[in-house]
This record gives structure tokens, C-alpha cells and sequence, in this order.
């Protein structure tokens, strides 16, 4: 065995160690013969080994079995075994350990050594690594030293009270009225240390505070003797009088001084003397100032000594140091919500910043930026944050773009600049954005409805840029493929109109279908987009048709099942095709949770009122209605499309998905229509009046399912127009109102116009039907109700 | 404070100070973590960064890098000049030190450190104050030292 040589020597050989193996093989033959010297009986060496040890331990290797060692050190008498053991002691047991318990009674004993030193040792570890049982064993040793001790030890026994303090919460009773003593002390370290120790006792409990606030002018004097007297020498740091101490005592004069007038009244004429006085060239002075400000800030403080402290702050951000910069932001940030009109002046320096090279500035100026936006400068200050989006470091880029979209929302000063903005974050950092992002922003590009042109074409140059952006693609996708017809028409108001032919826009959806970059969701909005296609373009309706039967073989489930069913809608209905695929209409915004079934509190199911307008935007509706209710999303046939919550997926997702979930029932309820369409129903004149006449007729479909005829003619020598039907049922029925044949009634009922109602009945109550006509003849308006009661082809429950 | 830790710009640690309670391997951990972050930033950036849940106050000198651990409340450019203090500490003791001095006298980096912070907080305001008692237990250790090796060599244990 090789001899173990005295620590210095010890740490050249490890040093001199060229590999990392090599190194291992030194310190394992160490501490092999530590662990020797360990068992031996005492020698010489004791302390030298126990250091080699620490070494070893530092650089990472194991020393747990230098643990009982140490403890048998610190029971030592000599000095220099016991400084090792108690540095040991810090270093290798933590109150974690068992064998930490075991040095409490040494350090018991060390506390009333005949030599401060060895006191010393024992307070620092005390305060350093004492567990919670140590300190309730210990406190009442520390209490004694706190009064009757030299400052040396007041000092330490201060700080190491503290410790007990944060590890048991309640001794902090023990140590208050000796802390309030202390203050009277002239030494520094004393002073600093009672206050560390008032600050910690005031902070756990509000009673302890109420008694130190009386302390104010106490601590007042002490401030005002450190910031106005002399220089110092012994405590001077760069021409400020004890830095640390001034800090201290600012940090516990801000926590007697929150929320309470009469202590901030005492302190205001001091805080403004510390805030004008301090020299703020070096780092110190600032580190002083900014206390001050922090203080002024949280207390009760007078206006002016308010707007000076924020003034502070303002000369923190054009300071050359960037440390000072950031600080100045933290604190900003802290007031922004109370003095926001105060902060807004020194809106350009913030959005300088946000051009910092450093990460940790850039954040706090982009907290603070988004803070500062409001309906004045929205303008300016998107363009600093789209320009900063672009060089964002990537851990900021999702806050950002939330940020900027919260922005967008609350003060967009037009629809059309929203939609720019958003645009332009999606293409700069889509792949950061929320979910939610794809339908919102769809929803909004609905409401802009003289933009639409505009937003396509935009969204379509976007896309044959680049379509690895999903959420940017998704939205694109959705837009060509709604609003595509505007594209193929070469026209645009607002912006360069591109010249397209149906191929081409083909081409580009295909190739986001085609693309491995594509997620399945992307390429789902793409085929949506191509179908909706086929009702918008004339030539290429056959490249669409082999699209969609090509990919009813796609391996993806949900793609499959929609080609399928496209695949059908060329097939077999054909004829409804174009009533499918209209346009959408306006989504109104809905806050997750609130629902349209409202509508069903009423006593009576009140008109659910069919606006049988020929508008475009209710024919898309009617499909989608019947389908809607067939899930059960209780809407009125004028309200939204409720997303479903479960999916979450854009609208126009819903719409296909329904139709996919409910795939089969669709194809079932037109099915079931043909026959009710083409068999002969019993007719039955419900209503005549005025040369109007109703006649109803119904079919069964199901067990529950009922579908109503409402033809109308007109005998009277004038032709009738806006002819409207509107229907109400019992509460527990479900009605919704097919669209109308046509509004118009020509004279002497050369044409008739019908009405089909679908009811279903799953309570099976007594069915009645109540109808009010309204229409306009010879420029007058006419309103008329009828009940009806029974129906033909029904029993007269109505089953 | 919640710890200090120095290190070289290889890595390698030279001091570790911690005043919370953590296991060897969570320290190991965090030792690793924080380093690697400090290193990768660059020289002209700021002294402060937030990290997990703390606030970070780091500074270099020389070849080492100071790094502290603070609460959230605490003053991060008093924290750089508890830093400071340290250092000139430490050059007084060891005359214009280095970090070789730091290595091989490593215990007596740790004794000045515990005569100028104690708990975690600053403990001595005074420059001259700390490095008075660090000599007078310096001179205590020497004493205890000596008489020993004479009574060995009377041949009294």
C-alpha cells in the first residue's frame, strides 16, 4: 500500500492525473488509506486526512465513511481538528443524514466554550445545516448569547437565530425581545444581524410586526446616521457608508411601512434624502437606490416621492449596464398594473430593449411591452413586437405569439389589420402558436366579409411559399377552399389579384394532401377544401372526383372516411351537392360552455324562427342542421354552429366530422327522405284565409320520427311575396323547418309553395303544431296563426 | 442564499457552499445543470438569470465563475456586492489570489467564507473585521498544532 501523503501533495497528484482513470486509481488508493488512518487510534494526522477527504468529495466521488469521523473531530479538544470536523460536518451530513444528530450535543458544549473561535465553529454549523430538532434543542443557547455575549458572537448568534426561525416557526417568540434590544447596538455586524433577524420574526407574524413598527424612528436615526456622516473607513464602499446595513434596514422600514400611513409618514423625508443623496456611478450606489425605489413603491409614500422613485427607475433603463437595465424592467414590471401612466412615458427605451442581444433582458421587455400596448399605440407597438417575433429566441416565441394575439384581440384598430397580423405571425412563428389559433382566426376572417377576396388571395400566395406551417396551411386550406371562386376571378379590390386557373389552385391543395410535411388534421382541411372545390369550378370538376376516389382508399382512417362519403355525395347525391358545399355562414363567437339550448327553458317551444330567406348563407345551414340535431347540439336554425367540445376542431371540421360520426345516419336521413318525397301523403287543409290556403300532410319515419308537408297556394288575383312559415312545437319535440320551396305565391295558384318540417317526438307527447304565415300582398303585410292539433296519417295522440 | 458555488471555465467546481437542505445527488444535479448554463452564456450578457425557481446572480473573475443562489425578494446588485466582498477577502488573505491558490488551500476558502457569511447572509460588514478573526483563528490553529507535535516528542500523547 502506498503511503498517504499530506493533502497538497495529494491534490498535485490528482492534478497531474492525465486521465480521468488515472485520477480514479489515485484517489481510490487515498482513500483506502484514509479510511485506514480512520481506524487507527489518534494521530497526528487526523485533520490532514479528514481535508484529503473533503477533497475527494468536492470533486465528486463518495466520502459518506468519512461521516462518523467527523463527528468524533468535532468532539475533539484541539482547535484544528475541530475547525476540519465542523467543516466536514457542513459538507458531508446534511439534516438528512442520522449521524447529523449526533454532533448536537457537541455543539451544545461548543456554544458556552471558554474561546469565541470555538463558539464560533458551533453557531456556524448551526446555522448552516441544523435541523429543525437541533434548533429546538439549541434555541434557548442562542437566546442566551443573544444578550449576553461580545459582538463577535452577538453577531453569529443573531444570523444563526434567524435559521431557527425559518426551520420552526414558532420559536420565533423566543428571539423577539432580544432582537428589539439589539438594535441599540452600535456594531455594525450586530445591527445587520438584528435586522436579518426582525426582518425574518415580522414576515411569519403580522403580531410581531405591529410590535417592531414602533421601531421606525429608531431604525430612521440609524439610516440617516450611515447616509449623512462622514466617510467611514471601515465600512466605505465606493463613498456609500456601509452598503449592506443600508439595505438591510431599507428592506425591514418597506415591510413596517406596507400598508400602514403612520410608519410611511416617518420615513418619507429619509427615503427621499437616501433616493436624491446616493452617489449612483458604481454599483453599490444602485444597489442602494434600488432598494430605496422598491421601499418607496410598496409603502404608503407621497405622491412626489413616488414619481421621483419611478424617475430613478427611468435613468436604471438608460443606464450603460445592462444589470441596471434589467433591474430597472423587474421593477417596472411590479408597477405597471397601479402607475401605468408613469411607465407608458418610458415606453420607447422598453421597446429598445426588446432589441437587447441578452435573453434575460429581451424577456423582461417583451413582459413589459405587452403591458404597455393599448388602443393609442397598437399600431407602432405591434410592429416592434412582429419585428421582434422574428428574431425571438425560441423559449420566448409561444408567450410571445399569445401575446401579440391578446393584444390583436383588444385593440384592433381594423378587421383588416387583425387579419393581417395574424397572417403574419402564423407565417413568422406558426409553429408556436395555440390551437385554438386555427379556428379563431377562421371565425374572424367569416366576419370580415368584404375581405374575404383579400385574405384568399393572401392566404393562397402564403401557401405556394410554404406549407410547412400546419396552422398557416390549415386556415389556407379552409379559405381556398370556401372562397375559392373569388380567386379563379382574377379580380381584387384590395390587393395584386393573381391569375389562376382551376389547376393551378388544384395543384396547390394537392400538394399539401401529397406532402410528408403535412399532419393528418392539415391534409383533412385539404381534401375538405378540394370537395368544397367542386361546387366553385367549372371545368376540372373530374380532378376532383378522381382525387376524392383515390383517397378513399388512403390508409389514414379519417381520410378514408371522408373521401368515402364525398365519393358518395358525387354518387348518389349529387343533387345535393351544391346545398352541402355553399358557403358557410357567419360564426358568431361562443365562450366555451354556453349553449344554445337555452332556447328549450321556454314553456312553450317558442317560434324557432326559420328566416326563409333565399340567402345563400341559411342553405348551407339546413344540411347542416339536420345533422347538428341529430347529435343533439340544440340550436335554433338561426343560431351557430356550436363546436363540439370534445374534438375541438375548426367549424368546418365539424361540419364533415358529424357528418363522418353520424356518416351513416346521414345516408340514412336522405335515404329515408326519398320515400317520404315520392309516396303519396294523406293531405289535410289546415288553413284558409284571405285566399291563402295550408295544407299539411305528414309521414312517419320512425318510431319517433315524423316529417310534415306545408303546401301553400294562393287563389286571390295578386301575387304574394315574402311568403314565410314559421313553426312551434312542445318543449320536448324537435322540429327543424327545411328551406322552403320559394317565398313567392302567384295569383290564381299557378304555383304552389312547399314547406318540409321534420319533428321528432322522443317522449312521445301529444303533438300539436302551432304555425304563423306572414307574407306581403299588394304592399301590405299580412301575419296569421294557426294551431294544428291532429294529423293525418297519426293517431289522435299524436303517436 | 440558497448556495454559492465557484468553478472554473472547464467546469469544474471549486467551492460549493449550500445553505438548504438538498441530497448529494440532487446538489450533484443542480451543480451540473447550472454550470452548463452559465458557461454557454456569452461575456457581455447579464449577471442575473432566472432559473427553475430561483434567481441567479453569477460574475466572473479570472478563470472562475461566482455563482449565487437567491430568493425571490432578495436585491440582485447587493448580491454582486457580497460577490465582490468575497473576492477581496480572498485577495487579501492569499495576496493577489488565483485560482491555483483556491485549490490547493480549499479548507481556508471555506473558513473565510464562513467568517463573512453565515446562514446565508452576510454576517461582518466590516472588510477588516473578517479578516481579523480569520488571523486569530488561523493563529489559534497553529498553537493547537504545535504544542502537540512537543508532547508527542516527550513522548506525552
Amino acid at each position: 500500500m502506498s503511503p498517504s501523503v499530506p493533502l497538497q501533495e495529494m491534490i498535485r497528484a490528482i492534478r497531474s492525473a492525465r486521465t480521468q482513470c488515472e485520477e480514479r486509481g489515485v484517489i481510490q488508493r487515498e482513500c483506502a488509506a484514509i479510511r485506514a488512518q480512520f481506524r487507527q487510534a489518534d494521530n497526528g494526522g487526523r485533520s490532514h486526512n479528514l481535508a484529503k477527504l473533503l477533497y475527494v468529495h468536492m470533486l465528486g466521488y463518495p466520502a459518506h465513511f468519512g461521516q462518523m469521523e467527523c463527528v468524533r473531530m468535532i468532539a475533539s479538544p484541539r482547535y484544528s481538528e475541530k475547525r476540519v470536523g465542523y467543516l466536514g460536518a457542513m459538507m458531508l451530513l446534511d439534516e438528512k443524514q442520522d449521524a447529523s444528530l449526533l454532533i448536537t450535543n457537541s455543539i451544545k458544549n461548543d456554544l458556552s466554550h471558554s474561546n469565541q473561535y470555538v463558539q464560533s465553529l458551533a453557531l456556524c454549523t448551526l446555522a448552516c445545516m441544523g435541523s429543525a430538532e437541533m434548533c429546538r434543542d439549541l434555541a434557548p443557547e442562542i437566546d442566551r448569547l443573544l444578550r449576553a455575549s461580545n459582538s463577535y458572537i452577538k453577531k453569529k448568534a443573531a444570523l444563526c437565530a434567524v435559521h431557527i426561525v425559518r426551520k420552526v416557526h414558532d420559536l420565533g417568540e423566543l428571539f423577539a425581545p432580544a432582537a428589539r434590544s439589539l438594535l441599540a447596538e452600535k456594531n455594525h455586524g450586530v445591527l445587520h444581524g438584528a435586522v436579518v433577524l426582525i426582518i425574518e420574526l415580522c414576515e411569519r407574524n403580522p403580531e410581531t410586526l405591529e410590535r417592531f413598527r414602533k421601531t421606525v424612528p429608531d431604525l430612521v436615526q440609524i439610516m440617516k446616521g450611515l447616509v449623512l456622516s462622514g466617510y467611514s473607513p471601515e465600512h466605505d464602499v465606493a463613498g456609500i457608508s456601509d452598503p449592506f446595513l443600508q439595505v438591510r434596514i431599507l428592506r425591514l422600514l418597506r415591510i413596517l411601512g406596507h400598508n400602514n400611513e403612520g410608519a410611511s409618514d416617518a420615513m418619507n423625508d429619509l427615503l427621499a434624502q437616501v433616493a436624491t443623496n446616493t452617489d449612483s456611478t458604481k454599483t453599490v450606489g444602485n444597489a442602494v437606490l434600488y432598494e430605496t425605489v422598491l421601499t418607496v413603491l410598496d409603502i404608503k409614500s407621497e405622491s412626489g416621492l413616488r414619481v421621483l422613485a419611478v424617475n430613478i427607475l427611468g435613468r436604471f433603463l438608460l443606464n450603460n449596464d445592462r444589470n441596471i437595465r434589467y433591474i430597472a424592467m423587474t421593477s417596472l414590471q411590479k408597477i405597471v398594473g397601479t402607475d401605468h401612466n408613469a411607465v407608458q412615458r418610458h415606453r420607447g427605451t422598453i421597446v429598445d430593449c426588446l432589441k437587447d442581444q441578452d435573453a434575460s433582458v429581451k424577456r423582461r421587455a417583451l413582459e413589459l411591452s405587452l403591458a404597455l400596448v393599448s388602443a393609442s399605440n397598437i399600431r407602432s407597438m405591434m410592429k416592434e413586437l412582429l419585428l421582434f417575433l422574428s428574431s425571438c429566441p425560441a423559449e420566448l416565441k409561444a408567450h410571445s405569439t399569445s401575446g401579440i394575439f391578446n393584444a390583436a384581440e383588444r385593440y384592433a384598430p381594423s378587421q383588416r389589420w387583425h387579419i393581417d397580423t395574424i397572417l403574419h405571425v402564423l407565417t413568422t412563428a406558426g409553429g408556436d402558436v395555440r390551437d385554438e389559433t386555427v379556428p379563431n382566426l377562421i371565425q374572424l376572417i367569416t366576419n370580415a366579409s368584404e375581405l374575404h377576396c383579400y385574405t384568399v388571395h393572401k392566404l393562397y400566395r402564403a401557401l405556394l411559399t410554404d406549407i410547412s406551417t400546419q396552422s398557416l396551411v390549415q386556415v389556407a386550406c379552409w379559405c381556398i377552399g370556401e372562397y375559392g371562386d373569388l380567386l379563379l376571378r382574377g379580380e381584387c379590390q384590395e390587393t395584386e389579384p393573381v391569375q389562376v386557373t382551376e389547376d393551378d389552385v388544384l395543384d396547390a391543395l394537392e400538394t399539401v394532401l401529397q406532402s410528408h410535411m403535412s399532419s393528418p388534421a392539415t391534409r383533412g382541411f385539404a381534401l375538405t377544401a378540394t370537395m368544397k372545390l367542386s361546387t366553385r369550378i367549372t371545368e376540372n370538376v373530374d380532378r376532383i372526383r378522381s382525387i376524392v376516389s383515390i383517397y378513399g382508399s388512403c390508409i389514414d382512417v379519417e381520410l378514408q372516411q371522408r373521401a368515402v362519403e364525398y365519393n358518395a355525395l358525387f354518387k348518389k347525391y349529387d343533387h345535393m351537392r351544391a346545398a352541402v358545399l355553399e358557403r358557410m355562414p357567419v360564426i358568431e363567437k361562443n365562450s366555451p360552455g354556453h349553449t344554445n339550448g337555452e332556447s328549450m327553458g321556454d314553456a312553450i317551444k317558442d317560434i324557432q324562427p326559420a328566416k326563409m330567406k333565399q340567402g345563400e348563407p341559411l342553405l348551407a345551414l339546413q344540411p347542416a342542421n339536420q345533422v347538428c340535431d341529430l347529435l343533439d347540439l340544440l340550436g335554433g336554425s338561426e343560431e351557430t354552429l356550436q363546436p363540439s367540445p370534445a374534438t375541438g376542431p375548426a367549424v368546418p371540421g365539424l361540419l364533415i366530422n358529424t357528418a363522418s360520426t353520424a356518416g351513416g345516419d346521414l345516408l340514412d336521413l336522405l335515404g329515408g327522405l326519398e320515400p317520404a318525397l315520392l309516396a303519396p301523403a294523406p293531405t289535410v287543409p289546415v288553413y284558409e284565409n284571405e285566399g291563402v290556403t295550408l295544407t299539411l300532410s305528414c309521414e312517419k319515419q320512425s318510431d319517433t320520427g315524423l316529417t310534415v308537408t306545408l303546401t301553400a297556394s294562393n287563389s286571390t288575383d295578386s301575387d304574394i311575396s315574402s311568403f314565410t312559415l314559421q313553426a312551434a312545437v312542445p318543449k320536448s319535440v324537435q322540429l327543424h323547418m327545411k328551406a322552403p320551396s320559394g317565398d313567392s305565391l302567384p295569383a290564381r295558384g299557378t304555383a304552389k309553395v312547399t314547406q318540409m318540417v321534420v319533428l321528432n317526438n322522443p317522449n312521445k307527447v301529444n303533438l300539436k303544431m302551432r304555425v304563423r304565415i306572414s307574407y306581403s300582398s299588394q304592399g301590405s303585410a299580412f301575419q296569421d296563426t294557426v294551431q294544428i292539433d291532429s294529423f293525418p296519417g297519426l293517431n289522435a295522440a299524436g303517436h | 442564499m440558497q448556495f454559492m458555488l465557484l468553478f472554473s471555465r472547464q467546469g469544474k467546481l471549486r467551492l460549493q457552499k449550500w445553505y438548504v437542505p438538498l441530497s448529494d445527488k440532487e446538489k450533484k444535479k443542480i451543480t451540473r445543470e447550472l454550470v452548463q448554463t452559465v458557461l454557454a452564456r456569452k461575456p457581455k450578457m447579464c449577471s442575473f438569470l432566472e432559473w427553475r425557481d430561483m434567481k441567479i446572480v453569477y460574475k466572473r473573475y479570472a478563470s472562475l465563475y461566482f455563482c449565487c443562489a437567491i430568493e425571490n425578494q432578495d436585491n440582485e446588485l447587493i448580491t454582486l456586492e457580497i460577490i465582490h466582498r468575497y473576492v477581496e477577502l480572498l485577495d487579501k488573505y492569499f495576496g493577489s489570489v488565483c485560482e491555483l491558490d483556491i485549490i490547493f488551500n480549499f479548507e481556508k476558502a471555506y473558513f473565510i467564507l464562513d467568517e463573512f457569511l453565515l446562514g446565508g447572509e452576510a454576517q461582518e460588514t466590516s472588510k477588516k473585521n473578517v479578516l481579523k478573526a480569520i488571523e486569530q483563528a488561523d493563529l489559534l490553529q497553529e498553537e493547537a498544532e504545535s504544542p502537540r507535535s512537543v508532547l508527542e516528542e516527550i513522548g506525552l500523547t
